[in-house]
């Protein structure tokens, strides 16, 4: 059991409408640092709670608390720089590896070592200089992993991170966040719909209910 | 600046043989354009028709203030107009009329500052409606753009968003391209101009029996105005509207 300190998000009767139809319906969950995995089957609202978490998109309903204090006392753009979030589909701007790196590391005030943060993504550093309409699918969900901890986030989420991958690029991607997740310095929150992924990278998961 | 011509009511219903021709081909082509060009045709007349005393009433009057009203209005309807080719973008009439107000009243103010022209409505009614007509098509052509980039692009701009990027940060490309729409039509006439065609004004005063040195001084003129007047009205359009699509919070609405 972890102490109240170490609680990163505490969502209370969280509820989402869209389009007149109920997307997340009072879902409570506590959150703790380290890393969480999400499970649930496909529609019941795992990508809408990561986008709650970084304040993408806020709730109809219920309240989301981020390290004991409100999510929305935080300003919105310096909390998406610490709770970074990676996308299901990968969504790079225009460019090389290298210039997408510089970006983020630039809005979040960081000095950037191109080298060691292509490694910790699971890339080497040929992947710098490399276009990223040259990518594989594979490639460019590592490239965004990449992007977001060159901004030194302290907590990632992730949604779907190895979807529609193929099992040696799933693999790699799965050594990236275990090492990260060994460093102890950033905390995962993981959407899967795959159970078994869940528990291999997760040391608590949440199932959402259908 | 030339010497006037007189247009026989005949002449001009003797042009009316083109408009035959033109709904001829539509018909044994089945492009089904009769009854558009029909309809053309009438409103071209009517429009024309009571434009044209409304200008003379304005030129008989000799005054700033009527020239300002019928400016105006221009601008308002022109808003108007724009407004249903820029239907993805939304409250898109706010912008539309402050950019074509600003092009209008930006590039009008700064001939006649310059001397360019006479502040007179000989001078001003004939520039501020082709600077008007330019800057509505222009903002339209942006903002009907920047809604389908908007659109398209929504999964890059959350993407970019959620790395703490403000709203105009994530919009950047978008709003460069669809400035870029607004834009690139007359750039591109200007290119060619003399070249592929004749501009309008230049064959105006050509058939008024102006000199062809004052002809192509006057459309120089007027080009370089409307690009002026074309660059403010969509610059002005697209930073204006593309805040309608986030949140305070710096969040995508959804549309």
């Amino acid at each position: 059991m972890r102490d109240h300190a170490a609680v990163l998000f505490e969502l209370r009767e969280v509820g989402v409408e869209r389009g007149g139809r109920a997307v997340l319906d009072s879902f409570s969950a506590s959150i703790p640092e380290g890393s969480t995995a999400i499970v649930g089957p496909s529609g019941v609202g795992k990508s809408t709670l990561l986008r709650l978490l970084n304040r993408l998109a806020d709730p109809d309903r219920g309240e989301i608390a981020y390290r004991g204090r409100s999510i929305t006392a935080y300003e919105p753009l310096a909390l998406r720089r610490e709770v970074s979030l990676v996308p299901q589909l990968p969504a790079l701007l225009d460019g090389t590896v290298e210039s997408n790196l510089r970006y983020a590391a630039e809005l979040a005030r960081e000095g950037l070592d191109v080298e060691a943060t292509l490694a910790r993504a699971g890339l080497d550093p040929s992947f710098a200089d490399r276009d990223v309409s040259q990518l594989s699918v594979g490639e460019q969900q590592r490239a965004m992993l990449a992007r977001a901890l060159a901004q030194r986030p302290t907590v990632l989420l992730l949604d779907e991170p190895t979807s529609a991958l193929d099992h040696a690029a799933r693999d790699r991607i799965e050594a990236a966040l275990a090492e990260l997740r060994r460093e102890q310095e950033v905390s995962i929150v993981l959407v899967s719909h795959e159970p078994e992924q869940a528990r291999r990278l997760g040391d608590q998961v949440v199932e959402m209910p259908a | 600046m030339s010497a006037s011509i007189h247009v026989a009511l005949w002449q001009v219903a003797a042009s009316l043989v083109l408009v035959a021709l033109a709904a001829a081909i539509s018909f044994w082509q089945r492009a089904d354009l009769e009854r558009d060009i029909l309809v053309a045709t009438g409103r071209s007349i009517v429009q024309l028709t009571l434009v044209g005393y409304a200008i003379k009433l304005i030129f008989d009057a000799d005054t700033i203030w009527l020239v300002l009203l019928l400016l105006a209005v221009m601008v308002f309807f022109g808003a108007i107009t724009a407004r249903h080719r820029a239907a993805k973008v939304p409250d898109s009439f706010g912008p539309l009329l402050i950019a074509l107000a600003l092009a209008g009243a930006s590039t009008l103010g700064l001939v006649v500052a310059l001397g360019i022209f006479d502040p007179t409505p000989r001078y001003l009614v004939p520039v501020g409606g082709m600077v008007i007509g330019n800057a509505m098509t222009a903002s339209a052509v942006a903002l009907n753009r920047l809604g389908d980039e908007m659109a398209d692009a929504r999964a890059r701009i959350e993407a970019t968003l959620a790395l703490g990027a403000t709203a105009r940060e994530a919009a950047a490309p978008t709003v460069r391209r669809a400035l870029r729409s607004g834009m690139i039509a007359l750039v591109d006439s200007t290119k060619t101009t003399g070249l592929i065609f004749f501009p309008g004004t230049m064959v105006g005063m050509l058939l008024a029996g102006a000199s062809p040195t004052d002809a192509v001084r006057l459309q120089l003129i007027l080009l370089y105005t409307l690009l002026g007047s074309v660059s403010i009205s969509a610059l002005t359009a697209t930073l204006l509207a593309y805040r309608h699509f986030f949140t305070p919070a710096a969040q995508l609405r959804e549309l």
